[in-house]
């Protein structure tokens, strides 16, 4: 670990600074908030930056420190989910085309050509459209769009080991096909994996914000980064800090993970310059 | 070349076949009778089958997939539930405001992150390279709609410099048309620069450490002729594939920046479309931007050649 700190350097540590302070305030928002961040207070509509309300208070008087904290906790456990979903499917996708290779590989490739044919975020608007929104369809909409990569980089990375000596060591001793990948490919896809997930979880935040601030993603009064964009507009000349809070936090939640990201590459593909 | 051009149409056909299928299977998944959706919960049986009649619903699924496909490739994207209007005429509407701001934003970005990523390899770890490839990271951080907003409070609201909402089209005065695109334009330049910008500098560490460079400038070459007439062509090939990927998702919609600036772009179509659960509209826009992504995909492998002449002979 300190090796790795050391060779990484400081965009490393910003990183995990970053992504230390958002785990470190849904971890608070989990215990206590300031207020309750959907407790509707007509008495003080649109209250600037205070003492008592650190980041003021939105249209409904909802404090906007507290709903920043419940948004976190729904925005990451949205990513969590659509992350795991499209590393679980697309790793298995990916090691059955690559190991098995024949009819299975090319029908997974023609399906993963033709997912990857749609600009990710209007194939999950369209699947939203279908599905209606909800956190679940966000969730499936965002990884359907994910998978196809994930089975990519596992099938490339399994393509250049299958031939290797220890794999055909595995199967002269008897392995079935399932052990050996299960022993021998798998770990070695890991790596590549790790780093693309870190990737994927920075585009999920992303998205679901986007998503959010088009109103077909995470539905109201839940607030997220992105809804909470969203209900700013019509308040932005009288209450700017509504459209600043929500912006900054995602802004500095994804250079958090894009840092991280980046040092986890340098760290297990060392050969790779950033 | 010939070959080369010919292999690479002929794999393109099979991929918009299985986008064809993709998209009308997607719309044919949606919960419910579209029929009962169009004429709405109280219709009686007889003119719910009458419109189930009307649409091909009674058919073979295939059957219906063939019909839909041989009107779509004649043009023909059916009718707008909400609006009555031709599917067709409305994308081409609403995709011209997209594809001028996508086009000028993409060739703005990727002029920036070429002469940004160039110099910042050759000048690796000094502070030119330090600050363009902070800024780069920065940049990718920061969502295009806040990025958009923050402009639009602070150009918009607080200077007063530029329109704040709406949307004058060019037919109408091409010179408030451009004020009201400045924005836009200036928020997705940005957005798009930092990626293309770091792709850009890696490549170019990697050109700058060949031996070609080395003897170019043994053989007394200045810096700046090694730069653009040895590096860049090399360099750049990588970053042209990043621009058409990028060229090819934006110009399907940039929905969150036309939802910030308001306007009338494709992205907005869809979105409103998902809104309005306007299927026909939706499978339209999603059949379109597919093929607009597809097709700007063959032509960036096409132009391919000209900065690596070397894949033609694969």
């Amino acid at each position: 670990m300190r090796v790795w700190l050391r060779h990484a350097g400081s965009g490393a540590i910003l990183g995990i600074s970053l992504v230390g302070a958002l785990l470190l305030t849904i971890a608070i928002g989990l215990v206590w908030m300031p207020y309750n961040p959907i407790a509707i207070d007509l008495a003080h509509p649109l209250a600037p930056p205070a003492l008592h309300h650190w980041f003021g208070t939105d249209e409904f008087g909802r404090d906007v420190l507290s709903r920043s904290m419940l948004g976190a906790r729904i925005s990451v456990l949205i990513a969590l989910a659509t992350v795991a979903v499209a590393i679980t499917l697309g790793t298995t996708l990916g090691l059955l085309a690559g190991y098995l290779r024949g009819w299975t590989d090319r029908v997974l490739m023609m399906g993963t050509d033709t997912v990857l044919a749609f600009p990710g975020i209007l194939l999950a608007l369209a699947l939203i459209a279908v599905l209606g929104s909800s956190n679940g369809s966000i969730i499936l909409a965002l990884s359907t769009a994910y998978t196809p990569s994930v089975v990519r980089v596992v099938r490339s990375t399994v393509l250049s080991i299958r031939e290797r000596e220890f794999i055909e060591a595995s199967r002269s001793a008897g392995d079935s096909a399932l052990e050996t990948i299960v022993r021998h490919v798998l770990p070695n896809v890991l790596p590549p994996v790790v780093v693309l997930a870190t990737s994927l979880f920075g585009w999920a935040m992303l998205s679901e914000s986007a998503l959010s601030f088009l109103g077909v993603g995470v539905p109201p009064p839940a607030p997220t980064w992105g809804n909470m964009l969203s209900e700013s507009r019509p308040y932005m000349d009288i209450a700017g800090w509504l459209s600043i809070v929500p912006g900054l936090c995602i802004a500095g939640t994804l250079l958090g993970i894009n840092l991280l990201g980046d040092a986890l590459r340098d760290w297990l593909d060392p050969r790779r310059e950033s | 070349m010939l070959g080369y051009i010919c292999k690479r149409l002929l794999l393109t056909l099979p991929t918009l076949l299985l986008v064809a299928v993709a998209v009308f299977l997607i719309i044919r998944l949606i919960p419910g009778d579209p029929a009962v959706v169009l004429l709405g919960e109280g219709a009686d049986a007889a003119s719910i089958a009458g419109v189930r009649a009307d649409l091909g619903l009674d058919r073979p699924l295939p059957v219906q997939f063939f019909s839909w496909f041989g009107h779509a490739l004649r043009g023909d994207l059916g009718r707008s539930i909400v609006s009555g209007e031709p599917v067709g005429a409305s994308i081409l509407q609403h995709f011209g405001i997209t594809a001028a701001v996508v086009l000028v934003a993409v060739t703005f970005a990727t002029l920036i992150a070429a002469a940004a990523g160039l110099i910042a390899a050759w000048r690796r770890n000094t502070a030119i390279d330090l600050a363009v490839v902070g800024a780069a990271t920065v940049v990718l951080a920061v969502p295009s709609f806040w990025l958009g907003l923050v402009l639009l409070l602070l150009f918009g609201l607080k200077l007063g410099w530029l329109p704040f909402v709406g949307y004058v089209p060019f037919s109408e005065s091409a010179g408030q048309a451009v004020l009201f695109l400045v924005l836009p334009v200036v928020t997705l330049t940005i957005t798009e620069s930092g990626v293309l910008t770091r792709m850009m500098r890696a490549s170019s560490i990697d050109v700058l450490q060949l031996d070609y460079v080395t003897h170019a400038r043994a053989k007394g070459l200045s810096e700046r002729a090694v730069l653009v007439r040895h590096v860049f062509p090399n360099a750049f090939a990588p970053t042209l594939t990043l621009v058409g990927l990028t060229l090819g998702h934006l110009l399907g919609g940039i929905a969150v920046i036309e939802t910030v600036f308001t306007l009338p772009g494709l992205g907005r179509l869809m979105v409103d479309s998902v809104l309005a659960r306007d299927y026909p509209v939706v499978q339209g826009c999603l059949l379109f931007t597919a093929v607009v992504y597809v097709v700007v995909n063959l032509l960036v492998d096409l132009c391919y050649p000209i900065f690596d002449p070397r894949v033609t002979a694969r």
